[in-house]
């Protein structure tokens, strides 16, 4: 049984469609990566599951629950279910790491403080920064605040975790440490949706890989199929030429 | 010039001297008084303003109405019409509720601009952030935007206030007895003009540069490296 379920999402910004029917699954513990070129779509779908761009039509289930994201409830608990990592890591600069990681746990889900407190140093230990949990977001480097907001979205315990191009904005040589880390989290059995144009990165790691273009999906599979044999022109010509160097 | 030497000691006696005290003090009352509950409203005012949804319309238009008309409305016509309106409600309004209220009122207008600009500022990716964790709107504000609008907000409002001490001589035409007021009075006693406007200058002066003083220093304590380096991340995304 899948774990998510997206039949036939689409989302327009103002008239323009940017989702034109999207469906994809993935099972509780696997790895989808969505690629293709920018502009195709693929920050919308995370954008749309979060509820921060609004679905126009199609269906959402999680599990057995069908995702509505019709009002401000609804939406809220889809985003209970889920946790996004952007590419500006988009840390509240205004917070230590260690408020970063806390906040939400403890003003939203209300967990207990001790848990949540303890929690948050392991996964500041998971990502390598135990030492710098007092530190402010604008005194670290791009790769140290993406690995304390991955960290800040796993304190939230998600069921589905949405990496949204977190290498991107990142020097070359920052990239590597921010990998590892989501490496770790896909030995862990981390269920993820990774948007992403690390193709090496997502060949190792992903289970399934989407391409898409222009709000639509042209070929999904696993990633040596998509990547050796793509079977459409589209997919031919855009891995010819970001595979070549 | 002999008139006004003559003048001087019997000008700067005991009594006169309580008399424009009283009066500075009433001033710097109304004006404190008027700007710290209009600048708490204003909050109000910016968060209303910012309700999401269709049904909120009229209450954002609402909102953006009061704003404009009273930005575009001199202050005396502000004061004569709480004056006239107060009085057709509440007759025993004292006068100085009734400056208090004027200022208000239009202190609600321009510092709601102040904080809209300030919080404008804070990049919408901070609130989206936040909205993906589900705080909610009054949660972001509170915790996540106001905090990183406040270095924006903090300066301009108290510019507002400084100059805000001046135009409260305004409040005199329906006899509140402040500062302008006052020197009116003393004027009309046939003291020379030239000393008791100057004398009243003095007083306004000394009112507002403390206040212009709190602010530079705020200023300076508000824009630490951190908050330096966020703006440069807001223009250069």
């Amino acid at each position: 049984m899948p774990h998510l379920e997206v039949s036939d999402v689409r989302a327009k910004y103002g008239t323009l469609e940017v989702l034109k029917g999207i469906s994809f699954s993935i099972k509780k513990g696997e790895i989808a990566s969505l690629v293709g070129p920018s502009g195709s779509g693929k920050s919308t779908v995370l954008r749309a599951l979060m509820g921060l761009t609004p679905i126009t039509g199609g269906t959402v289930m999680i599990g057995n629950d069908r995702m509505n994201y019709s009002s401000a409830k609804e939406v809220r608990a889809a985003r209970d279910r889920m946790a996004i990592v952007f590419q500006q890591y988009n840390l509240f600069q205004n917070m230590t790491v260690m408020k970063n990681l806390t906040l939400a746990p403890l003003k939203i889900k209300k967990w207990d403080s001790a848990e949540v407190m303890s929690e948050a140093r392991r996964l500041l230990g998971l990502v390598g920064l135990s030492d710098r949990a007092d530190a402010y977001p604008d005194q670290l480097s791009g790769g140290q605040q993406q690995r304390v907001a991955l960290a800040r979205a796993l304190a939230l315990k998600p069921q589905i975790l949405l990496l949204d191009e977190v290498t991107s904005a990142l020097d070359p040589e920052l990239v590597n440490e921010v990998l590892d880390a989501i490496r770790k989290l896909a030995n862990e059995g981390m269920t993820m949706i990774i948007v992403s144009h690390e193709m090496a990165f997502v060949r190792e790691v992903a289970d399934k890989v989407v391409f898409m273009d222009e709000g639509q999906i042209i070929e999904a599979g696993k990633p040596n199929d998509i990547f050796d044999n793509p079977q459409t022109d589209r997919a031919r010509d855009f891995f010819s030429k970001i595979l070549r160097h | 010039m002999e008139r006004i030497l003559e003048q001087i000691p019997r000008f700067f006696s005991g009594p006169n001297m309580a008399l424009l005290l009283e009066a500075a003090g009433l001033t710097l009352a109304m004006t404190i008084t008027g700007c710290l509950i209009g600048f708490g409203l204003a909050f109000v005012l910016v968060y209303l303003r910012q309700t999401p949804g269709l049904w909120a319309l009229p209450l954002r238009w609402i909102c953006i109405t009061y704003v404009e008309v009273f930005r575009r409305i001199p202050f005396i016509v502000v004061i004569y019409l709480v004056l006239f309106f107060i009085q057709a409600v509440t007759p025993d309004a004292s006068l100085f509720t009734i400056a208090v209220i004027a200022i208000c009122l239009y202190a609600v207008a321009y510092t709601a601009d102040i904080i809209r600009g300030g919080i404008e500022s804070v990049p919408v990716t901070q609130v989206e952030a936040a909205q993906s964790m589900n705080l909610s709107r009054l949660q972001t504000n509170i915790r996540i935007v106001l905090p990183q609008a406040w270095p924006v907000i903090v300066p301009p409002a108290i510019a507002f206030a400084v100059s805000f001490i001046k135009d409260t001589a305004l409040v005199s035409q329906v006899g509140v007895f402040e500062l302008t007021f006052r020197g009116k009075e003393l004027n009309n006693q046939g003291y020379s003009g030239l000393l008791v406007f100057g004398t009243i200058a003095i007083c306004y002066f000394l009112l507002s540069f403390p206040l212009s003083m709190l602010g530079q220093y705020l200023e300076k304590r508000l824009a630490t490296p951190r908050g330096e380096r966020r703006t440069r991340k807001i223009r250069n995304p």
